[in-house]
Order: structure tokens, then sequence, then C-alpha cells
């Protein structure tokens, strides 16, 4: 019982950091309904960014300030070189034009800082230690405590706000948008900055794991199954679903996988999302469409 | 006839006209959508603009909240000239709109809907409202019992909580239009508010439009294709036909135009 608890909580704190990473996909498809796949991109970019100025013996915090001000100034670029001129395509369109952007921010990000892996050191020890009998990471704590910081920000800033509300009738009918005298354009550069903000905290939490390459526009893949468990359009649909993801990945690698011979760990979140579109297309949390027939 | 550009032969309530378009000219990569289009509207009439399938009825609206910006031309619009409207400062200016094919948000509940016509009248900063501190539970309830009486005057009480997407094609209309009332605008324009209702909803439809203008003094301009309800609802009618005015006036005025009975009545329609 103890080894089963074990390796439950180390899969739900290593799904936070899934979660981490699908929030910023939620929150631009929330404001847009299109699935932004340079998220993975701006991650890399992100991470490559701080790391950068890290190492040339910039401080922590204004590293950290400089990149979130890189991040907030992509975030305006994209929306007038991409976004403006695609005002009221179909979302395929977007979606199409956010896969050129992921490899211009990947391009740029190596162009800028190099290709080569860098170390990342957030000062948090991963190692683990024992709490109430379990043996847990610090790290991992870490990443849960500011996951939930992150989730509650977002949650009071978008279901309490008139940007909450003006998001949510961006997402629903642009034109509609327009004529209520909400500015679309400003919208949409709020939401890409804030995604590029968790974009860069999951960067930072994910780089001091894996290091800071290339790999690391590749966690868009983990957000996946997320996503589509959690539903696409609720932020803590993304924390729940990364839970899941989290905690039922782990428990099959060691329950499941012993019995047809290990490594299941890599594809057991995208059968478990295959079942979940076969019964819950719209995911856990997600809008359900709604039409009439 | 009443080709020359500028009459306002309207029976106007007030003095200056509330929004007066001069010369417009609009089109889309060299297709001529509407040419040279001057009119008034006066303060506290409901003006229709009539005519044919593809006249530009429709453009002529989005060029006066902005959403189209003319090539040509300029809007007056409460004493003050723009070269061309944006669909933000109108709403600010106070211009509120419904369109032809319902643009309501149909995920959220009529109540929810209504409210974001209130959305300019926020004055609570955003970290007011995430917290609910300062001024914005106070504001919050205001906006809300602001909204609970436009519902209540449209009569869609027993629908306030329902999601948008899920009524009928006759209370989106109703529901689009008490977003538009939210805004307490000065100017409502109403793209075909009746289009696709049935007789009754119609009058229904008309006597809200009615009771909006007298009660709240609101300028109407609305685009109609039903002749009965312009000639009940309308004190000025403007007839467009292929993107120029052939007719303005008022609805006696058009009914006996003989360019407009050429054009609107005649064989086309």
């Amino acid at each position: 019982m103890g080894f089963f608890l074990e390796v439950l909580a180390g899969g739900l704190l290593a799904g936070v950091m899934y979660s981490l990473v699908a929030i910023g996909f939620v929150l631009i498809y929330k404001a847009s309904g299109v699935f932004n796949f340079a998220q993975g991109a701006m991650v890399l970019f992100a991470a490559l960014t701080f790391v950068s100025l890290l190492e040339r013996g910039v401080p922590f915090w204004l590293s950290f300030v400089i990149t979130l001000l890189a991040m907030v100034a992509l975030a305006l670029l994209i929306e007038r070189a991409v976004l403006r001129p695609l005002v009221n395509r179909p979302p395929i369109t977007l979606f199409m034009a956010t896969l050129g952007l992921s490899y211009v921010i990947e391009g740029a990000a190596q162009a800028l800082w190099g290709a080569q892996v860098h170390g990342l050191d957030l000062g948090i020890k991963d190692e683990p230690f024992e709490f109430a009998g379990l043996l847990l990471s610090q790290f991992d704590l870490f990443a849960a405590a500011t996951a939930a910081v992150l989730v509650t920000t977002l949650s009071l800033l978008f279901s309490k706000t008139r940007i909450g509300l003006s998001l949510r009738a961006v997402a629903d009918d642009p034109l509609a948008a327009l004529a209520i005298g909400i500015r679309l354009q400003r919208i949409w550069a709020v939401v890409w900055a804030v995604a590029g903000f968790v974009g860069l905290v999951a960067g930072l939490l994910w780089g001091a794991r894996l290091g800071v390459q290339f790999s690391l526009s590749l966690i868009v893949l983990k957000a996946l199954p997320v996503l589509i468990i959690g539903g696409f359009t609720s932020i803590g649909g993304a924390i729940v679903g990364g839970l899941i993801i989290g905690a039922s990945e782990k428990l099959a690698e060691v329950y499941i996988g012993p019995l047809i011979g290990g490594g299941i760990e890599n594809w057991f979140p995208y059968v478990l999302a295959l079942l979940f579109l076969l019964v819950r297309p719209a995911g856990l949390f997600g809008e359900r469409a709604i039409e009439r027939v | 006839m009443s080709a020359s550009p500028h009459i306002s032969n309207s029976n106007s309530k007030g003095s200056a006209p509330l929004l007066r378009l001069e010369h417009i000219s609009l089109s889309f990569k060299g297709v001529k959508a509407v040419t040279d289009i001057s009119f008034d509207v006066a303060e506290g009439a409901i003006t229709a603009l009539i005519g044919p399938n593809g006249a530009g009825k429709s453009s002529l609206l989005n060029v006066i909240n902005g959403v189209y910006q003319a090539q040509h031309g300029s809007i007056t619009f409460d004493g003050e000239v723009r070269r061309h409207m944006h669909p933000h400062h109108a709403a600010v200016r106070g211009i509120a709109r419904t369109f032809q094919n319902i643009a309501l948000f149909k995920g959220m509940s009529v109540l929810d809907n209504v409210l974001t016509g209130r959305n300019l009248k926020r004055r609570s900063s955003w970290l007011e409202q995430a917290l609910r501190i300062g001024r914005a539970p106070g504001e919050d309830d205001a906006q809300r019992r602001h909204a609970e009486k436009v519902i209540e005057f449209l009569h869609i009480q027993p629908w306030r909580n329902s999601v948008v997407g899920k009524l009928p094609y006759g209370l989106q209309k109703r529901v689009e239009l008490a977003r538009a009332l939210a805004a307490e605008p000065r100017l409502l324009l109403l793209d075909e508010p009746m289009a696709g209702m049935n007789a009754e909803e119609k009058q229904e439809m008309s006597s809200f439009i009615a009771d909006v203008n007298r009660e709240f003094g609101t300028t109407v301009v609305l685009i109609e294709h039903d002749i009965g309800v312009v000639m009940q609802l309308a004190d000025h009618v403007i007839v467009l036909d292929y993107g120029k005015k052939i007719g303005d006036g008022t609805p006696d005025d058009v009914r006996n135009n003989p360019d407009v009975i050429a054009a609107y009545l005649g064989t086309r329609h």
C-alpha cells in the first residue's frame, strides 16, 4: 500500500508538470479556438533566453524580468504579424499559421542563443526526501506549488474580470465582440503575453529537470493527451488532466508494465486520450458544442 | 425625386442630425458596394434602410459602426466628423447594433450575453475585479440590475439563465436586441431584426422597437424587407438599389416615388 501511494504521489506531481504546459494551450484556445502549436516553441524560447542571460552573468530576477519582457514583445509581434491579418479566418488557417510560427520561433531562439544544451539550476534540490512516510521530491513539490499559484491567479483573472468576459466573448463570436466595443487586438495580445508567461514558468521548471535544449519544444506532445482528457477550454481541466495522465502513466508502468514487457509510460497517455475521445470528446471540463438541429 | 444628396426632409425631432453620412463610397477589391451615399438621421427618429438584396444596406450599417471602412466620404456622429469609424470608438460613442445572422455568444447564458453589453460601462480595474475589492462589487451589482431591467423590458426573464445557443431563433433575435440595449445606446443599428419571423413575432418585435424609441428616445436605423412593417414603424425611409440611393423621405414620399416603385416593387421583387 505504501508503495502504491508513493507511485501515485510521484505520478501526480509529475502530472503537475504536464499541466503547466497544457495551461498555455488552454489560454490561447479559449481566446481564439485555436490549438497553438507554437506553445512548445515559446517554452523553448523562454527557457533558452533565460538561461543564456543567466550564463552571461545577469542576476536571476533580472533575467526573469527581461525574459518576461521578451515574451510580451513576442506576443505583440505575433498579434501584429500573424493574428491580425488572419482575423475571421477559419480555425484551421490559424492552426497552420501557429505550425509555421513554431518553426520560426524555434529557429529564432537557436539563431539567437545557439543550439547547445544548457544546464539550469533554480536552486531547488531534485532529491527525494521523506514526507509522511512517502518519498517525495522537493522539486516536484515546488513545481506543484507554482502551478497552484498560477492556476489561482489565472482563474481569478479570467472568471471575475472584464478581461475574462471579453476573452470568452472573443472566442465565441469575434464580430459580436467588436460590436460591443471589445478591442480584439488588445485581448489577443494580452492572452498571448499571458501564454508566454506561462511558457516561461513551464520552461524554467522543465528546463531545470531536462536541461534547456531543443527537445524542450516537444513537450507539446505531452500536453496533447492532457488537453484531450481535461478539455481544451478549462484551466482547471488542464490541471486535472495533467494529474490523471501523470498518475496513470506511472501506475501503469509499475503495475501493467511488467506484464507486457515494460516501457509503456511513453505511450500509455495517448491510449488513455484515445479512450476519452471515444467516450467524452469534449474532455472532462471542456465546453460541449451546442448545436440546434 | 430625391436623388440629390443630402435631404433631411424627414420629420426631424431635433435640429442637428445625430448621424450624417456624406458621399460614402465603399468597394471591395474594385467591386462597388455603395456609391456616393449621403443622408441624415434625425435624433429620436426611426429610419429604415430598404432595397433589394445586395443593394448595400448591410454594408452601410457596417460603415456606420466601423466594421467596414469606406474609401470615400465622412461620417458625422453627434457633431464629430470622422473619415471612418472604428468599432470600439463607435461603441464608446453610443452606437450599438445587431446583425443579420445573429451574432451572440452562444455558449453563454442570456444574462451573461446581456451583461457583455454593459462591458464598456465598468470603471473598476481588473485587479479590483479579480479580488472583488474597491469599486468592483458595487459595480457588479449595478450592472446586473441594469441587465435585469433590459431583460424584463424585452420579456425574456423566463430564459435569463438559459444557454443562448439552445434558444429558438426568434428569442435569440430578442436577446441580441437586449444586449445592444444594455449599452444604453444613442443610436441603435438593427440589421433585419425581423428576418425569418412569423407575423406574430414580427408584430411583437416591431412593438419592442417602437417602445425603445419612445421610452428611451433611442435613435434607430434598421434594415427591413417587410414593407408593411417599415411603413408602420419608420419616420424616415431611405431606399438603396445597386449601392446607390434612389429614395429618401417619409414613408409616403417613398411610396409614391416612381424610381422606388420601379426598383423595389417592380419586376425584380
